[in-house]
């Protein structure tokens, strides 16, 4: 069953490349030309992977006896699932076969992203035994998901709009978001590469109570941890080491991670000769303004009911059950509630100040940035009691 | 038209003022404790260290100085010579002396009592019955109970042998 | 009140922007009409006259709730830096904690009061203050809105139909069976059709306009729940550590109820027990490392007759329950919760009496550590008195003996040991792997023998009348937003104008699912489907 899973995950994840492939192709054909052949198929092979990753899911789920979202991996997995399906519930609706070749890639990274971590089922500690776990962790996931949506038709919207004649505020900001993307790419191969090849480097060092501990690299330590002593022979020294209080072996990974998504970045600016933007540019330039736009306010629209019964109520009945009290301050609490928050004001601005187009996009990225720093730096940086999801 | 709506919304912003107002006085500036000065005192009994009952309804027409503590606390163990000094003038007056000691073991009490010669009645409340009904925390804390049983103010912290005399002037009936 | 009279004859309340009755612009407006409150007047705008009318344009201005939601936003996300007070060790000083951990940045952090943020008093006010605009902002906008949508009527001005974002215009001949066909098919799809003249105004999901009042109250119900927190007896949340073997007073409830702690049970995953599928992540973690199951096996009592602090309770039982984390024990709106333990807690140690020489044991004794015994008898003359018990020992800065607390950590004993050969006694300072004799050699010791543990849980104890509040405020909060969001008002108005027929259509959100609709409607009709104007200026 285990075995099952895996594969059906591995399955799902090449058939979303093939159908990025295919919604690719689709770009060429003219909407006036009939039926979008490369459309269709791209749609198909999508539903197919989905029903695959579904099948992860179900597989997974019977072989632990709960619910596979239980750490940092199933999560996020499961956070890319849906985000597949709110594309394909969104495709019905609006047709667009460019949402696919945007929403796809992301949500392929997000997948990859995932796997980077323990990927064993893991029995649940205490805390985590409950109904709620699905109830709560589906649901906050499915409201993300859709509100990545926006994300993605934000994306297209100011690929296609960004003046690329000249560099401007506009077009930095726009290749940031952009090699934050490739960052993650950087990552995923930057992880799996040192993986292949069984990197280990073990050190000795001094953790902020004065206590001595061990800190397992799988990567090559550019920063080491405070007083860290290397262990192991033929291994890179450290260039510098961190005060006690930065967990440097996490701080190596970002280092890594942006460094090979410079390095990538750099290498596309090469060939292209020009921003990544503005090389994307061409692909969208057929697209209806007006409806991407409101693609991108429908996701929130339908992701923010979703998000506020998933993220926070859901979230608050169960803390009243296991944490006693239904609202704590912790920093995945406060993150949820500051996500909350900023998609609130987007509403605002959005029906009450008219912020249309170029801004409500704009608004759109940066509210999947929090999403995303909830995710990933909650998680990972700021300790909480969220922070099991993390290991 | 417009007097009413005037007023309209000077009530309306009114009492929005009133609500925050007072969440955010009482949250940030009241000190949240189930025991207040100016209730009435809870009533209690409890055994004292030969085995006498002692209920607080009992001194009722009489100041009562109700102190809690432990043979851990180093304030305690300070002001213990005080309350004794002071309570061999007081009780003449109609001042009476209840330490609660907070439910240690009686031979650990026992000593501390023979070590420092109290002759006040010491209780030991076993089951920290009387610590929930009187929500305390930290030690000492020492309450001031007047002839009719009101609670005319809770101290804590270390008391001078100046306070404990002021403080039982004030309970004195 | 001022008033602007329309020339269809409505009268509107000054500041109007579009004519309630016949949608005619009263004002200069742009080419396409901006129908977000329907050209209503949103009355703090008209008036600005006393201090208090100043007050409430300010709070009436969603600009201002933004900048309070911007502003809310930025603060939690600086409250998340460093841990909050609640979360950090409660041994130590927060002063010296952020500084000693953080650095500078955590010593401003404390200077600054970002340590115990989300209690600040400021804090609460830009929460408040948010309240306050949802409430002004609310009030001032539905009474127009929906003056405007009640006093629609189905002939409209020209200019507000030409200026609507759907709009078309074409000579069609009267045809009644196709005008028919029309109305058939919008009373299909669910509008609700008036007529007036031979003009239509087909219109449904009025009630998602409603949607961001109903959150609004639903928002502002939570937030009085929230505050009514704060008003005595609303709210208990008392903790009590408990032993195995313990009745004792659920704090919190003046009195009323005793719990008593039958055991305590602390499981872990072990390899050898769990299945095939965790035995990956069982062996990454280490076998026993993860916890499993923290439970306290519970007896729950009421006291009966009147409650007199201190008393022996007289006790009925109510109900045994096994208190797990997510399994709290509910009673009478109070919930125990499993939040803490520690395990082998001493309950008692024995020793014997024993011969220094000949090692020769004279009997042993068992001393709770709870409530010991003062004296100790053996039989034929040997007994032992403990002069003083030390639950929680240590020497303090006088080098005296001292207890840090009633919990017994690190007991130690002052005994007093009488036999035949020694009938004044000895006396011998007994701690954990330490002896002391103060007052000379002895004879006889006592020889540790034994010592009985036994676990303690931690429970929270919760009260909370203000749940069933937020409960209501959060409901209401979700229909309203799912009102809003998951459907949308649309109206369509064909209208006769001579020979010529104008259509237009509106919604307030999904312009695409409305055209899909009008496709739909329009097809095989002499009608002629209404063009996106807004098209044309991209």
């Amino acid at each position: 069953m285990v075995q099952l899973s895996s594969t059906l995950l591995y399955v799902a994840f090449v058939l979303y490349l093939v159908a990025t492939l295919f919604f690719g192709g689709a770009i060429r054909v003219k909407k006036k030309e009939g039926v979008d052949r490369w459309a269709t198929i791209g749609i198909f092979v999508t539903i197919i992977g989905f029903v695959a990753q579904l099948g992860y899911f179900i597989t997974r789920w019977i072989a632990a006896g709960h619910a596979p979202v239980s750490n940092l991996f199933e999560f996020t997995t499961f956070f890319g699932m849906m985000i597949v399906g709110a594309f394909i519930v969104i495709y019905f609706i609006y047709k667009t076969s460019l949402l696919g070749l945007f929403t796809l890639p992301i949500a392929i990274l997000v997948i990859a992203y995932a796997s980077m971590f323990p990927r064993e089922i893991s029995p649940l500690i205490p805390a985590l035994q409950s109904d709620w776990l699905h109830i709560h962790v589906t649901t906050a996931a499915a409201g993300e998901a859709i509100l990545a949506i926006s994300f993605a038709a934000g994306l297209i919207y100011l690929i296609r709009v960004v003046d690329q004649s000249k560099p401007s505020k506009r077009t930095f900001w726009l290749e940031f978001v952009l090699f934050f993307l490739i960052s993650t790419l950087g990552f995923v191969i930057v992880t799996t590469s040192f993986r292949v090849a069984g990197y280990e480097a073990t050190f000795e060092w001094i953790d902020k109570n004065g206590k001595q501990d061990e800190m397992v690299y799988h990567m090559p330590a550019l920063v080491g941890p405070h007083e860290g002593v290397l262990k192991t022979e033929e291994r890179m020294k450290p260039l510098v080491d961190m005060p006690a209080i930065i967990n440097a072996r996490k701080l190596n990974t970002v280092i890594w991670s942006l460094f090979s998504g410079l390095a990538l970045y750099g290498l596309l600016r090469l060939l292209l000769r020009k921003r990544i933007a503005a090389a994307l540019q061409p692909i969208v330039k057929n697209v209806n303004l007006d409806l991407v736009d409101e693609i991108g306010y429908r996701s929130v629209a339908i992701g923010f009911p979703v998000f506020t019964l998933g993220a926070l109520i859901f979230a608050m009945i169960w803390a009243q059950i296991a944490w006693t009290r239904f609202w704590g301050w912790d920093p995945k609490e406060v993150w949820a509630l500051i996500t909350w928050l900023f998609y609130a004001a987007f509403l605002h601005l959005r029906l009450s100040k008219g912020w249309h187009g170029e801004r409500s996009a704009w608004l759109a990225v940066i509210g999947f940035a929090i999403i995303m720093f909830n995710l990933v730096a909650v998680n990972l940086v700021i300790a909480g009691l969220h922070s099991y999801a993390g290991s | 038209m417009k007097e009413k709506r005037f007023w309209l919304r000077t009530v309306i912003l009114a009492i929005m003022l009133a609500a925050i107002g007072y969440t955010i006085y009482s949250n940030v500036f009241v000190e949240k404790k189930a025991i207040q000065v100016g209730d009435s005192a809870p009533d209690f009994v409890l055994t004292d260290l030969n085995g006498n009952k002692i209920q607080l309804s009992d001194y009722r027409g009489k100041g009562v100085f109700l102190n809690f503590w432990g043979t851990w606390c180093k304030p305690c163990e300070k002001e213990m010579p005080y309350i004794n000094s002071q309570y061999n003038v007081y009780k003449n007056e109609g001042v009476e002396v209840i330490a609660v000691n907070v439910g240690e073991a009686k031979v650990t009490v026992q000593t501390f009592v023979d070590r420092f010669q109290l002759t006040f009645p010491v209780v030991i409340d076993q089951q920290d019955q009387v610590m929930n009904a009187y929500d305390i925390n930290p030690l000492p804390t020492t309450f001031l109970i007047d002839k009719d049983g009101k609670i005319v103010d809770i101290i804590t912290g270390t008391m001078t042998e100046e306070d404990v005399k002021k403080y039982m002037e004030r309970i004195k009936p | 009140m001022e008033q602007v009279k329309c020339e269809c004859g409505h009268v509107n309340p000054i500041g109007t922007v579009l004519c309630e009755a016949c949608g005619k612009p009263l004002e200069e407006v742009p080419a396409l009409l901006d129908m977000r409150y329907e050209g209503s007047a949103r009355r703090s705008q008209t008036y600005n006259k006393t201090i208090i009318d100043k007050i409430w344009n300010f709070f009436s201005s969603v600009k201002v709730g933004v900048w309070l939601i911007v502003i809310t936003l930025v603060a939690s996300a600086i409250g998340t830096i460093y841990p909050q007070q609640m979360y950090i060790p409660p041994t130590v000083s927060p002063s010296e904690y952020y500084e000693q951990q953080y650095g500078l940045l955590g010593k401003w952090y404390y200077a600054l009061g970002f340590h115990d943020l989300y209690s600040s008093w400021w804090y609460m006010l830009l929460i408040a203050l948010i309240g306050v605009s949802l409430v002004i902002c609310s009030l001032d906008r539905v009474v127009p809105l929906y003056r405007a949508l009640n006093n629609q009527r189905v002939t409209r001005n020209e200019q507000f139909l030409q200026r609507q974002r759907l709009f078309s215009r074409a000579k069609v001949e009267h045809d009644e069976t196709a005008f028919r066909n029309v109305v058939d098919k919008l009373t299909k799809r669910g509008y609700r059709v008036r007529e007036e003249n031979g003009n239509i105004l087909a219109e449904k999901g009025r009630f998602s306009r409603w949607g961001p009042y109903v959150n609004h109250i639903g928002l502002i119900i939570f937030l009085i729940g929230a505050m009514l927190r704060f008003v005595p007896g609303m709210y208990v949340d008392e903790s009590m550590w408990i032993r195995e073997g313990e009745i004792k007073e659920i704090p919190g409830t003046n009195g009323k109820y005793f719990l008593e702690n039958k055991k305590f049970i602390f499981e872990v995953y072990e390899k050898e027990k769990e299945k095939e599928a965790f035995q990956a992540a069982i062996d990454r973690l280490g076998s026993g490392m993860m916890a499993k199951n923290y439970q306290t096996d519970v007896v729950l009592y009421e006291r009966v007759g009147p409650v007199v602090a201190g008393e022996e309770p007289k006790l009925k039982k109510i109900k045994s329950f096994p208190i797990r984390v997510n399994e709290p024990l509910k009673h009478d709106h109070y919930a125990l919760y499993q939040v803490d333990f520690k395990l082998d807690e001493l309950k008692s140690m024995s020793f014997h009496f024993t011969d220094k020489e000949t090692n020769k044991s004279f009997g042993t004794i068992t001393v709770d550590l709870i409530q010991p015994e003062k004296e100790y008898d053996l039989g034929n003359g040997y007994k032992v008195q403990l002069l003083s018990y030390f639950p929680d020992f240590y020497f303090d800065e006088n080098g005296n003996p001292n207890t840090r607390s009633k919990v017994p950590n690190n007991p130690a004993f002052v005994f007093k040991m009488f036999a035949p050969d020694r009938p004044k006694g000895e006396v011998s300072f007994t701690a954990i792997r330490q002896t002391i004799e103060p007052l000379g050699n002895n004879k006889y010791k006592m020889a540790f023998a034994n010592i009985e543990t036994r676990n303690v849980s931690a429970l929270t104890v919760r009260r909370d009348f203000t749940l069933w509040i937020l409960g209501v405020g959060g409901a209401i909060f979700m229909i309203g937003l799912i009102q809003g969001m998951y459907w949308n008002h649309r109206r369509i108005w064909i209208q006769r104008m001579d020979d010529e027929v104008l259509v237009a259509a509106h919604t307030n959100k999904n312009w695409f699912g409305l055209k899909k609709e009008l496709e739909g409607i329009f097809n095989d009709t002499p009608f002629v489907m209404p063009i996106d104007q807004a098209d044309k200026r991209s």
